[in-house]
C-alpha cells in the first residue's frame, strides 16, 4: 500500500530527524497530478552552529533567493565568543578560524553519504518518505515511457546485430534515470546529453520513427547522415545533438544555463554523463564555472559502475561522484537512480533550487549498466555473467516501478502484454520504413561545415562529382550522388 | 623586428567594407571621427561597439574584468556590468565549453584566452566541438556566435610561453575560421566580422602590435570581410603572402628589395581559413613568384598549404620554387629569439635568390 505523508509538520518533524540535504517538501493534494507541481516549502529551519566541527549541511531553501555563499561561514565565526578573535584571521577568501591541533582531513567520511530512495525493492513506498506525489495519469506516462525505452533497446540491438544498422548502445537498467529525470523537467529545460539518455528524448516526443531515422541514416534523419545512430539531436525538444566525446557537454551546459539566467527564462540547463565522464577534465571546470556564474544547471551523474570494462575502484577513490559537488561549492544529493520516484523529485526539486536561487546542482543516481557498453563490446569478459543476471533480474528500476503502479491499481499484467506488443509492432514497422528510405545525398556532406559553403568545398564537391561519374563501383548506391 | 610605429601599413590601399558592400579609395581615407590609436584600444573600441549593438553580446576570459593583462577589455565592464564582462576561473578548457554554451542559445560570446600559448586546453572544445556543432547537428544548432580572441606572437623576449604562433593546428580544422589582423584598423574591423560572422572563429592579436602599431582608426562602427585577402602593396616580379605582425616586416624587405630593382608584390591574408585563393593565384600569375613568410615553425606551418595549393594551380607559371621564410623548428627560444625570427634580411635574401633562380 502507497503512504503519503499529508500532514507538513510531520514531515518537517521527520526530517529534522534524518539526514538534511534536501529542503522540506510537502506533499500536495491529489489534485495536481502534472509535473509542473508548484512546491510549497516550510520556512528554511534555522540551525544555530555551536560547534564548529559541525558538518555545514543545510536545509534547501527553495523558494529563497539569497546568495548562498561564505556569509554562512561568516555568521558562523561571528556567533563565537569575541575574546577568542585572535583566532579567526582574515586570508583572501574570508575568515577562517586558526586551531594549534594539526588535523588532515581525512581522504573518506566515517560514513558514506546516504542514498536518497523513496521505493522499496518491491515497490512499496518507505514509510517516511518525502516525496513528490505522483498520480495515475504521470506514473503510466513513466511507466510506459520505460516499456517503449525497452522495446527501443531490444529491437535496434537485435538490428544491429542483423547487420541493419551499423552501431546501438542500450540504456538497459537505466530506464528510470532516463524517465523519471525528464518526467521532472519542462520543455523549456535544455538538455545536453551523453549518449545514454535518450528516454528524455523520447519523453519530449521524438517519434520512433524519427529514433529509426537516425539510427539508419537516410535523408530523413537531422542529423543529415553525419553521425553514428544514437546520436540523436533534435532542436525542437530542446534535446542537444549527442557526439561521441565524453563530458564536453558538461561544460555546454554551463554556458546555456548562464544564458538562460541572463534571459530571465524560468529554465534550467541539465547535462547528463556517467561515472567515466567525471574524471574528465572538462567535468571539473565545468562544475567550478557553474559554481561561480551562479548558473541554474543540473548535472546528473548516471553512476552505473561502469566505463566500458573499467570498474569505479579504477576510475575515483572518492566516495563516489556526490562528495565532489562540495568541493566545487556545487549543493548535491545521492539518489537511487533505479527509483523513480526519487529520482523524480529530487530533479524537481533541483530545478526549482536551480531557477530561483540561480545554482547549480549535482545529482549522482546510483544504478547498474545492465547492457554492455555497446554493441562493439561484449561486457561478459570483464565483468560475471551472474552479477548482470542479478541486476537484471532482482534490481530492476522498471519491474520496481511496475510493482508500485499496480499496487494502486493503475496497470495490469493485460495492459502490460498488450501495450509491449503495440510498441513492437509499431518500431519494427518504424525500422522497416527507416531502412527502406534512401540516404542523405552527397551533396549533404558539404553543407554546413560552415553557415555558407566555402569555395574550397564547392571545388572538392565537383572533383568528387567528377571522380564518382569516373569509379561509380567504389562508392554505395544507396547514397544519391 | 620593427620597432617604429607601423603608420605606413593600411595607409596606401584602404578599404572598408561594411555591411556587404565594400567601397575602395584611391586616396587616404580620412573621416571625421577617425582617430590615432593603437592596436589594443582598436580592439577595445569592437569590443565596446559589439557589446553595445548587441544585448546578448559577453566578454569573458581571465583577467578581462579589470581591463585585461594587454588592456584590450578596458572599460568594458563598467559600462556594460559584471554580469555581461566577466573574469572566468584560470581553465581554457572551461572558458571554451561555456562559450561554446552561451552561443548555441543564441549569444555572441567573446571569450579571450590569455596568451595563444594557452589555447591548448581548449583545443578538444575547439575542434571536436565548436566546429562540429552545426554539422553533426544537421544544421539544427551551432554556436556561431563564438569568438576566441587570443594574443599571439613574438614579443621580444616571451620565450617558449609568451611568444607561439599556433594558428597552423587551427587552420586544419574544418569548421571553424581562423583571423589574424596586421593593424589597429584591420583589427578593429575584423574582429567586429569575426564576433557577427554566424560561425566559430578564432582571431589571434599579435600582441607585438599592442602598443606599437598607431593608425588612424574610425571611431565608428565597420566591419572588414573575411575570407578576403588585401594587395597592400603592389609590385609584378614576387608575390609575398604573409598576415599579423609578419606584414611589417615583409614590407620593410620590400622597400629594400625596391631599391634594387625588384618590384615585390604584398599581401596580407586576413583570414588563413577559409582563405583566399583566388587573389593569391591571380596574383602569382602576375609576378610568377611566391614568397611565404610566418613567426610559426616551417614545418607544417600555414605556408606550406599556400605552397602546395599555389604550385598545384600555377605549377607551369612559376618561375622559381615557392619561398618559406618561417620561423626554426625549435621551441620559440628567448636569448636566440633574434636568430629565431624570420627578419627582413632573411626575406630579402630569399626574395633575391628565387628572383635570380
Amino acid at each position: 500500500m502507497a503512504v503519503f505523508m499529508r500532514k507538513s509538520s510531520k514531515v518537517i518533524n521527520h526530517l529534522k530527524s534524518k539526514m538534511g540535504l534536501l529542503g522540506v517538501i510537502n506533499l500536495l493534494s491529489p489534485s495536481t497530478l502534472f509535473h509542473h507541481q508548484e512546491l510549497s516549502v516550510a520556512a528554511p529551519i534555522a540551525r544555530t552552529l555551536r560547534n564548529p566541527d559541525a558538518d555545514l549541511s543545510i536545509k534547501a531553501t527553495l523558494f529563497s533567493s539569497q546568495r548562498f555563499k561564505s556569509t554562512k561561514a561568516d555568521k558562523h565565526l561571528n556567533s563565537l565568543n569575541d575574546a577568542d578573535d585572535n583566532k579567526i584571521l582574515d586570508f583572501p577568501g574570508g575568515k577562517v578560524s586558526f586551531t594549534p591541533e594539526m588535523r588532515f582531513i581525512s581522504e573518506s567520511p566515517e560514513e558514506r553519504t546516504r542514498c536518497y530512495r523513496v521505493l522499496d525493492d518491491e515497490g512499496q513506498l518507505i514509510i517516511g518518505s518525502n516525496v513528490i506525489q505522483v498520480g495515475e495519469e504521470l506514473a503510466v506516462k513513466m511507466y510506459t515511457g520505460m516499456i517503449m525505452l525497452q522495446t527501443m533497446d531490444t529491437l535496434f540491438y537485435e538490428a544491429q546485430r542483423q547487420g541493419r544498422i551499423s552501431f546501438y548502445l542500450t540504456t538497459i537498467g537505466e530506464e528510470a534515470i532516463n524517465i523519471a529525470t525528464a518526467a521532472a523537467l519542462t520543455i523549456d529545460d535544455c538538455v545536453f546529453p551523453q549518449y545514454r539518455e535518450p528516454g528524455v528524448l523520447l519523453w519530449r516526443g521524438f517519434t520512433l520513427q524519427e529514433f529509426a531515422n537516425q539510427c539508419f541514416g537516410n535523408k530523413a534523419d537531422y542529423g543529415k547522415g553525419r553521425q553514428m545512430p544514437i546520436h540523436y539531436g533534435s532542436n525542437k525538444h530542446n534535446y542537444f545533438t549527442v557526439s561521441s566525446t565524453i563530458a564536453t557537454q558538461i561544460p555546454h551546459a554551463v554556458g546555456a544555463a548562464y544564458s538562460l539566467k541572463m534571459d530571465r527564462k524560468r529554465a534550467c540547463a541539465v547535462t547528463y554523463f556517467g561515472d567515466g565522464g567525471t574524471s574528465e577534465g572538462d567535468f571539473h571546470a565545468a562544475l567550478n564555472f557553474a559554481a561561480v556564474m551562479e548558473a541554474p544547471v543540473i548535472f546528473i551523474c548516471r553512476n552505473n559502475g561502469w566505463a566500458i570494462s573499467t570498474p569505479t575502484s579504477d576510475q575515483f577513490r572518492s566516495d563516489g561522484v556526490v562528495v565532489r559537488g562540495r568541493a566545487y561549492g556545487v549543493r548535491s544529493i545521492r539518489v537511487d537512480g533505479n527509483d523513480a520516484l526519487a529520482i523524480y523529485s529530487a530533479v524537481e526539486a533541483a530545478r526549482e533550487m536551480a531557477i530561483s536561487e540561480h545554482r547549480p546542482i549535482l545529482i549522482e543516481a546510483l544504478t547498474y549498466r545492465v547492457g554492455h557498453h555497446s554493441t562493439s563490446d561484449d561486457s561478459t569478459k570483464y565483468r560475471p555473467a551472474d552479477e548482470i543476471e542479478w541486476w537484471k533480474l532482482a534490481r530492476d528500476p522498471v519491474t520496481r516501478f511496475r510493482k508500485w503502479i499496480e499496487s494502486n491499481g493503475w496497470w495490469s499484467s493485460e495492459a502490460e502484454s498488450s501495450f509491449r506488443s503495440s510498441m513492437r509492432e509499431k518500431l519494427l514497422h518504424a525500422i522497416q520504413v527507416a531502412e527502406k528510405v534512401e540516404k542523405p545525398p552527397v551533396a549533404d556532406m558539404f553543407t554546413d561545415v560552415y553557415d555558407l559553403t566555402p569555395s574550397n568545398l564547392h571545388e572538392q564537391e565537383k572533383l568528387l562529382k567528377e571522380t564518382i561519374r569516373r569509379h561509380p563501383q567504389d562508392y554505395p548506391s544507396d547514397v544519391p550522388a | 623586428m620593427a620597432t617604429t610605429s607601423l603608420r605606413t601599413i593600411g595607409r596606401s590601399v584602404c578599404r572598408v567594407s561594411r555591411r556587404g558592400f565594400s567601397t575602395s579609395c584611391d586616396d587616404k581615407l580620412v573621416q571625421p571621427s577617425s582617430k590615432s590609436t593603437n592596436l589594443y584600444s582598436a580592439i577595445n573600441q569592437a569590443l565596446h561597439i559589439a557589446l553595445e549593438t548587441d544585448p546578448r553580446a559577453y566578454v569573458f576570459g581571465e583577467d578581462v574584468g579589470f581591463g585585461g593583462v594587454f588592456r584590450c577589455t578596458t572599460g568594458l565592464a563598467d559600462r556594460f556590468g559584471k554580469s555581461r564582462v566577466f573574469n572566468t576561473p584560470l581553465c581554457e578548457q572551461g572558458i571554451i565549453g561555456f562559450g561554446i554554451g552561451l552561443a548555441a542559445m543564441g549569444n555572441r560570446a567573446v571569450a579571450e584566452i590569455q596568451f595563444a600559448d594557452y589555447i591548448y586546453p581548449a583545443f578538444d572544445q575547439i575542434v571536436n566541438e565548436a566546429a562540429k556543432f552545426r554539422y553533426r547537428s544537421g544544421n539544427q544548432f551551432n554556436c556561431g556566435g563564438l569568438t576566441i580572441r587570443a594574443p599571439y606572437g613574438a614579443v621580444g623576449h616571451g620565450g617558449h610561453y609568451h611568444s607561439q604562433s599556433p594558428e597552423a593546428f587551427f587552420c586544419h580544422v574544418p569548421g571553424i575560421k581562423v583571423v589574424i589582423p596586421r593593424s589597429p584598423q584591420q583589427a578593429k574591423g575584423l574582429l567586429l566580422s569575426c564576433i557577427r560572422d554566424p560561425n566559430p572563429v578564432v582571431f589571434f592579436e599579435p600582441k607585438w602590435l599592442y602598443r606599437l602599431a598607431v593608425e588612424e582608426v574610425p571611431e565608428y562602427d565597420y566591419m572588414l570581410p573575411l575570407s578576403e585577402a588585401e594587395v597592400i602593396r603592389e609590385g609584378s616580379d614576387i608575390t609575398l603572402v604573409g598576415w599579423g605582425a609578419q606584414l611589417s616586416v615583409m614590407e620593410q624587405a620590400c622597400l629594400d628589395a625596391e631599391k634594387e630593382g625588384i618590384s615585390c608584390e604584398l599581401i596580407d591574408l586576413k583570414t588563413l581559413i577559409p582563405w583566399d585563393k583566388e587573389t593569391i593565384e591571380s596574383s602569382v600569375r602576375k609576378t610568377g613568384r611566391l614568397l611565404i613568410s610566418h613567426e610559426a615553425p616551417v614545418t607544417g606551418g600555414f605556408g606550406a598549404e599556400i605552397s602546395a595549393s599555389i604550385v598545384e594551380r600555377c605549377f607551369l607559371r612559376l618561375e622559381a620554387p615557392v619561398a618559406r621564410v618561417c620561423g626554426l623548428d625549435t621551441p620559440f627560444p628567448l636569448v636566440f629569439e633574434p636568430f629565431y625570427m624570420p627578419t627582413k634580411n632573411k626575406i630579402l635574401d630569399a626574395i633575391k635568390s628565387t628572383i635570380n633562380y
